[in-house]
């Protein structure tokens, strides 16, 4: 029967009560001695033949017969409110079909209640005004533009400091910060922590606006037939696309099927449904006819969401021999027009290292800008920027050496909930990273800006600390089919991590099946639930589930086996695919063989996420060290080469870990040094649309990057002892770049991008 | 008449796609993309810009890679164009598809086929490419999940292998 019990869990960085059901015992947990032969094997891409081959079917890729398309008509202002809207020329175009807007379409409440679906007052520039539905995308464009709208334009706030003032325009009539009032921590005595300092490091840091710029863009198709609707969805969270739909048209779950096999990239930022989710299922139901809407890449700069710059301010007192004392920090977050969660910039500051004297406070405010949403480890790689820069800054205060300042403040537990960890293998993270990057030959940071021309070097460091532990609920169903095949179904998604890949190589160990007899499917509501694929804990969530679902399967082998080869249960063992006789390997059968004699009866296995151990916390840990060249003359950085060593319990896939971890590298790389969304202070319109003028990261600016995992399975997280490794690695690739930087040049530039302006600014040689 | 259509006069184009011909009508200001995406439903090429900044797109015509969002379909006409559902022969991956899964060299996958029909025609025209070579034919080939040293890698395979095999 199941239980309900309360649980606290964490999720990207904030931890909340949780009701858990229960529903029987956990497996117990893989240890470090157990033998695998799938599970932390490279096993290529299960899907790779159709990813690479045209043939994974994207919600872009879709066009279903009778299929319209939607166009949206944006703000073009960064407060307003819309005094008159005439759609009748725009009906009355060449195929258009439906204009909705807030003139006809149902009061939706949206963004948490603070707007609507259509909301008269529009809040930042790309804000939503309309949408037109036409037979083609070219006449719904063409539509959009026929809408006449009056404006009347509203004062407006864009800066994050301007918009903290007392008097500052503000965005929300309930108050300017998210929450009402910033978010404030404190542990032990902090004046006296400063008192008993022998030295003091003070930096003023700042991050930039990020756009997550994912390769699909954000869209949706809905298409009813009667009373069911089908949405396909661009998605991390399928289910989530469920509930939200269901619960903003008023009708029960079980008439909306929501379908994400595929998806091209979130980041973070399609955690959701969005407002053309629930327009195209309007749309729809209404026109009777499919509905696709789907962003152009312009609008993934406006309305996309993005991780929200920060202002930053740090100071750290140490004993001369580097022993921290205390830790005061204030950040503020610019989470634009609307959010609902707050960005835990502090999260790195209260945990990372031992410190007895932490006060902190962290102010979200609304501006007239787009709306932020999570964009991978949000918060934890802006604070991170600002306490591991500080460290590096105190080590060459003291100098001292900055692995050294490090470990001589190696946090042994979690200061904050004042509990153990489940595990914490960050030495050896640091031992192996200093090792393979040379860290030894790193020279002592000059104290002044360096002179002359050329070229200089630097190396520099920065750890990560992040939840993935993933949680409960999560399930998985496993069938056997006639000729031995296993197929598994869980509701998650494979947002390009891997999942699929690692969820089937688990199924397959337990089995002993090769992977190429185990068949997955995921990204359907039909299927069993599972979380949404964000804060690291895809492997952690489904994949203890799938490992049950397999090991029911394996119990009902044992018993079929035992019946068809005369002998007890207990003396029968699944190896290699076959079922023998403990002892008497020459009396066996293949699982083929037994489901073959089984006339369609189907083996079936059922798995769910059990309970997150009581009383620890679980972490993830880690390292990178950045090695870089900066140019004197030009002010140019080029990183050379990223080392990243980091503590992710067990690894299941070790060649999809290290692309995650190339691939956190890569987006930090373009935070360190390229990516900044520039929004226009005085209009508060976003400057930078697409890819033109929006610098991610490009082949040529990719160093040589090496992956390392500590590889240790965790002894109680869960079944697998594994930990979550999309967030990780790049939570310390700024910051380390930063610090890389620093020792290069003798001064430290942290504001973010470190421009080649920036360098040449620091170094005295532009105004 | 048909009420959907707009002024736009469509006219008739013949394509050879994939090795094979066919002929389509198109309005004059559809792309090259959308005739492959949604003429021909070969839907393996993706937008991922649409203003030709990201590479998502890319084809070859005449064995040359081109970025189908910036061609008109009007202007293939009667011209070869080679999509990555064209590259594997009677169910065998091409050698840069399978040099990919091997490699990883990909993670959401969506600007994967545009990433290999930019190789496939560095590949043409450079058979033995050097390391910088290939970071400039893929530096107009956005990753957002950041597969670039993995696809470098990839290509570099193909490269030797063709090399061992005494090129083609």
């Amino acid at each position: 029967m199941p239980r309900i019990i309360k649980q606290k869990i964490e999720f990207e960085g904030r931890i909340e009560e949780r009701e858990v059901v229960i529903e029987g015992d956990d497996l117990p947990v893989w240890t470090a001695a157990e033998k695998f032969q799938v599970v932390g094997t490279p096993v290529p891409r299960v899907d790779g033949a159709d990813r690479v081959g045209g043939t994974a079917r994207f919600t872009a890729d879709l066009y279903p017969h009778g299929l319209l398309h939607g166009a949206a008509l944006r703000s073009p202002h960064a407060h307003a409110r819309v005094a008159r809207l005439d759609a009748s020329k725009a009906e009355r175009a060449p195929g258009v079909r439906l204009v909705l807007s807030s003139a006809n379409a149902p009061k939706i409440p949206w963004y948490n209640g603070k707007s609507w679906l259509f909301d008269p007052e529009l809040r930042f520039v790309g804000d939503e005004v309309a949408f037109v539905i036409a037979d083609t995308l070219e006449q719904a464009r063409d539509a959009v533009e026929l809408i006449a709208v009056d404006y009347e334009a509203l004062p407006h706030i864009v800066d994050t400091e301007a918009a903290l003032a007392p008097d500052a325009v503000q965005v929300h009539a309930d108050g300017r910060l998210l929450g009402g009032a910033p978010e404030r921590y404190e542990r032990g005595d902090l004046e006296r922590g400063f008192r008993e300092a022998d030295v003091t490091v003070e930096l003023h840091v700042e991050t930039p606006d990020v756009l997550h710029h994912s390769m699909e863009t954000h869209g949706s198709v809905a298409d009813w037939t009667g009373e069911s609707l089908v949405i396909w969805d661009s998605t991390q969270h399928i289910f989530g696309v469920r509930r939200q739909v269901a619960g903003a048209l008023k009708i029960p779950l079980d008439h909306v099927r929501v379908v994400s096999p595929y998806m091209g990239g979130g980041f973070g930022s399609k955690n959701g449904a969005g407002k053309y989710t629930i327009v195209a299922a309007i749309a729809s139901r209404r026109l009777g006819r499919p509905v696709k809407i789907m962003f152009t890449r312009a609008e993934e700069s406006v309305a996309a969401g993005k991780r929200p710059r920060s202002v930053q301010r740090i100071r750290v007192g140490a004993k001369r021999d580097g022993a921290l004392t205390a830790l005061d920090y204030w950040g503020a977050s610019n989470v634009g027009a609307y959010r609902n969660m707050g960005s835990p910039l502090s999260g790195p500051l209260k945990e990372l290292y031992a410190c007895p004297n932490v006060r902190s406070e962290v102010a979200n405010v609304f501006t007239h800008t787009g709306p932020a949403a999570a964009f991978r480890a949000p918060g934890y790689l802006e604070g991170t920027v600002a306490l591991d820069c500080a460290m590096e800054a105190l080590a060459d205060t003291l100098g001292m050496d900055p692995l050294a300042l490090r470990l001589k403040n190696y946090a042994e537990a979690d200061q904050v909930q004042g509990r153990a960890y489940s595990s914490k293998f960050l030495r050896e993270a640091y031992e192996r990273a200093a090792a393979a990057a040379g860290w030894s030959r790193r020279a002592p940071t000059s104290p002044s800006p360096v002179t002359g021309g050329g070229t200089r070097r630097g190396l520099g460091m920065a750890s990560q600390l992040w939840g993935g532990s993933g949680s409960p609920p999560a399930y998985a169903e496993i069938r056997l089919n006639p000729d031995g095949t296993a197929q598994i179904r869980i509701g998650t998604q494979d947002i390009g991590t891997g999942a699929k890949t690692a969820l089937t190589q688990i199924a397959a160990e337990v089995l002993t099946l090769p992977v190429d007899r185990v068949a997955l499917a995921l990204g359907d509501t039909d299927y069993p639930y599972s979380p949404l694929s964000a804060g690291s804990q895809t492997i952690t969530s489904c994949g203890p589930a799938v490992r049950m679902a397999a090991d029911e399967i394996r119990r009902h082998l044992l018993d079929a086996a035992a019946s068809l080869l005369e002998a007890a249960p207990n003396d029968i063992r699944l190896e290699a695919g076959r079922l023998v006789v403990a002892g008497v390997p020459e009396r066996g059968m293949t699982i083929a063989e037994i489901t073959s004699r089984m006339n369609n009866f189907t083996i079936t296995g059922r798995g769910f996420r059990g309970p997150n151990p009581d009383g620890v916390t679980i972490r993830t840990f880690g390292v990178q060290i950045a090695e870089v060249e900066v140019d004197l003359d030009t002010g140019e950085v080029s990183v050379l080469k990223i080392v990243a060593c980091h503590d992710v319990g067990r690894v299941i896939n070790p060649l999809q870990y290290a692309s995650q971890i190339q691939g956190g590298v890569i987006q930090g790389l373009g935070v360190a040094l390229r990516e900044d969304h520039v929004t226009d202070p005085d209009s508060g319109s976003v400057l930078d649309l697409g890819f033109d003028a929006y610098a991610v990261p490009r082949s040529r600016m990719i160093p040589e990057i090496v992956s390392m995992a500590v590889d240790k399975p965790d002894p109680i997280a869960n079944n697998l002892g594994a930990k979550g490794a999309g967030e990780p690695p790049i939570i310390p690739t700024p910051a380390a770049i930063a610090n890389a930087v620093a020792n290069a040049i003798g001064v430290r530039v942290t504001s973010l991008p470190i421009t080649p302006a920036k360098v040449l600014r620091a170094l005295g040689r532009i105004p | 008449m048909n009420p959907t259509n707009t002024t736009d006069t469509a006219s008739a184009i013949t394509l050879t796609v994939n090795g094979e011909r066919t002929q389509i009508a198109v309005s004059p200001r559809r792309t090259l993309l959308a005739a492959l995406r949604e003429d021909l439903h070969l839907t393996g090429t993706k937008e991922g810009c649409g203003v030709g900044t990201c590479g998502a797109c890319t084809v070859l015509v005449d064995g040359q890679a081109v970025l189908s969002c910036l061609v008109l379909a009007v202007q293939a006409d009667g011209r070869a164009v080679e999509t990555v559902e064209g590259l594997a022969r009677e169910g065998v991956l091409h050698p840069i598809q399978q040099a990919f899964i091997r490699e990883d060299a990909f993670q959401c996958g969506f600007c994967t086929p545009g990433q290999i029909m930019a190789l496939r025609g560095l590949l043409r025209r450079n058979a033995h490419p050097s390391p910088e070579d290939v970071r400039r034919a893929l530096d107009g080939n956005v990753c957002r999940c950041g597969a670039h040293l993995r696809v470098q890698a990839a290509a570099l395979a193909v490269a030797r292998a063709a090399e061992g095999a005494g090129g083609s």
